[in-house]
């Protein structure tokens, strides 16, 4: 779990069954794991109104504990960015009272939120839960390109080549970290690149 | 009579001076030879003649370079000016505003007339005479915001109020203290206040919050802030962080009095009507060392605030690097004499 921070950055809870007929999941890698723990404290014939998308680790593994929970659908997606179109039409066609669970990576959560939010659903009313990873998705402030899984600190700009601090301020709207430039002031200061975010 | 506008630069080659005049009226925001957060928010009311606070919108001799400097930055990174879709209706809120306040304080310079829904405004300084219709986008050449913060001095900060917060959703900021608009919008009070140490701790922004959710239309608050700069640089955006980091590495004892600048922000707050929205002007100036001193009691002062300044702030403010080589040069305009209180010159 993420050690105490400054404010804007995201805390997550544990997955609980809320009310309601509709649910959505979305998770990646070991944050079935979380679905499958909620699911054991979840009311009987709760899964039949529910959807599961998942983005497995290469191997599939969990799969096989997800489909077991027979949600009324389940759809597993290669990557975040190939599942983005189905997120998009499935949220754009939502009814109200849909209830949304977000678990696994930093980055599948920020990312999912990211498509929820512009769908106009409100961050405090979806559930989280961070399992696996700690790499964080990252804005470079100087270029604004995006860098997925960084594990460092600092982290190079995989756009800008920049060696950046990776900041605990988060943006939602981002869905990233920011990074700002750690030896700006005196580029022939170089501090070690040291593994951070594993 | 009206304002003499100097034509000076804010990069480059750094021309920005302050004339004997704007010295004396410069915001000085040190009240005692000490500083630390406080929530010092007071009533924005109108001030003695030649101040700073003699117009709710101040206009002074630095507005025609500092909006060139704006349209430079905008040119060269539009993101600096942005307005989420809901916003809108705000952004007129603050055009009416500010062409009001700069028409009522200076005549000579800017004039307003309304006929209904259709108004003309003429900015003789900067060579604009339009005409369109309030609450048509499409009659002028940018979106209500943008088309008149590119015609005000200072930054703006446009707060959406909802869910008993203050969200940052729209903004035109080019010369900020370090803190993306970029990143920060659409983010609520705490969470775009996040970086910043000590202050929550303190309960600062609570207690700031619950003031700013109450400001009424027509009554405006404000505060100062301040920090420094090194060389007259209006954009010390994160952005450009790293074009403008290495001037921090370049104040020698030499040099001290022309780089260094104190940058004091005058931060207002004000209800819109329609949007029901706060604006938060943050307007920047920036007065060099040799101008300060000048004035022998500010001297004296900024010499023990800068020196006793406890470390966690003066790293937040950037200052690590120069701080030894300023109090060692502000030192000797110390004779240790006491300071009257308050902010002005003596």
């Amino acid at each position: 779990m993420a050690a105490k921070s400054i404010i804007s950055r995201p805390v997550y809870g544990t997955l609980s069954p809320q009310p309601g007929k509709h649910h959505l999941f979305i998770a990646d890698a070991e944050g079935a794991l979380a679905i499958s723990d909620m699911a054991a404290r979840a009311p009987a014939g709760f899964f039949e109104g529910a959807e599961i998308v998942y983005i497995p680790d290469p191997g599939g593994k969990h799969v096989a504990a997800l489909e077991a929970l027979k949600p009324a659908q389940f759809h597993q997606a290669p990557s975040f960015a190939s599942l983005l179109p189905r997120l998009k039409q499935t949220l754009s066609n939502a009814h109200m009272g849909l209830r949304l669970y977000l678990a696994g990576t930093e980055g599948l959560i920020g990312q999912a939120m990211q498509v929820a939010l512009e769908a106009g659903i409100d961050h405090t009313s979806m559930q989280t839960e961070h399992r696996g990873s700690l790499a964080r998705r990252m804005q470079c402030v100087h270029c604004k390109g995006i860098t997925e899984n960084v594990t460092t600190q600092p982290a190079i700009c995989a756009h800008c080549g920049l060696l950046l601090l990776v900041r605990d301020h988060y943006s939602r709207r981002l869905a990233a970290f920011q990074g700002v430039c750690i030896n700006a002031e005196d580029r022939s200061e170089m501090p070690p690149i040291e593994e951070a975010f594993p | 009579m009206g304002i003499t506008f100097r034509k000076e630069t804010f990069r480059d080659d750094f021309t920005f001076r302050n004339s004997p005049e704007h010295i004396r009226r410069f915001p000085f925001p040190f009240h005692e030879d000490a500083y630390m957060y406080a929530v010092n928010i007071e009533p924005h009311v109108i001030g003695p003649k030649g101040s700073v606070l003699e117009n709710l919108i101040d206009v002074d001799e630095h507005y025609v370079a500092e909006m060139q400097d704006r349209a430079l930055v905008l040119a060269e990174d539009p993101l600096r000016c942005q307005s989420l879709p809901h916003m809108t209706l705000a952004g007129w809120d603050l055009l009416e505003l500010l062409m009001e306040q700069q028409a009522l304080g200076y005549p000579e310079h800017f004039t307003l007339e309304r006929d209904g829904d259709r108004w003309r405004w003429i900015n003789r300084p900067l060579g604009i005479d339009d005409t369109f219709t309030f609450g048509d986008t499409s009659t002028l050449p940018y979106g209500p915001m943008e088309y008149i913060t590119r015609q005000s001095q200072g930054d703006f900060c446009i707060l959406d109020q909802r869910d008993g917060n203050l969200w940052m959703d729209a903004g035109m900021v080019t010369t900020q203290a370090d803190w993306s608009l970029d990143f920060d919008i659409g983010m609520n009070f705490f969470e775009w206040h996040a970086p910043v140490p000590l202050a929550h701790e303190k309960g600062i922004f609570v207690r700031a919050l619950k003031f700013l959710t109450n400001i009424q239309q027509g009554k405006p608050a404000r505060r100062l802030n301040w920090t420094m700069t090194v060389n007259p640089r209006l954009d010390t955006s994160p952005e450009n962080y790293h074009k403008w980091g290495p001037d921090r590495t370049t104040v020698t004892p030499e040099n001290v009095g022309d780089k260094v600048h104190l940058r004091v922000e005058l931060q207002s707050f004000w209800r819109l009507p329609r949007s029901n929205g706060i604006v938060f002007p943050i307007r920047c100036y920036l007065i060099k060392m040799d101008e300060l001193v000048t004035q022998p009691k500010w001297a004296r002062r900024l010499h023990r605030v800068i020196r006793d300044l406890p470390e966690e702030l003066a790293t937040y403010k950037g200052l690590t690097r120069y701080r030894p080589t300023l109090v060692e040069w502000l030192s000797k305009l110390d004779d240790g004499s006491a300071t009257s209180s308050g902010f002005g010159p003596d």
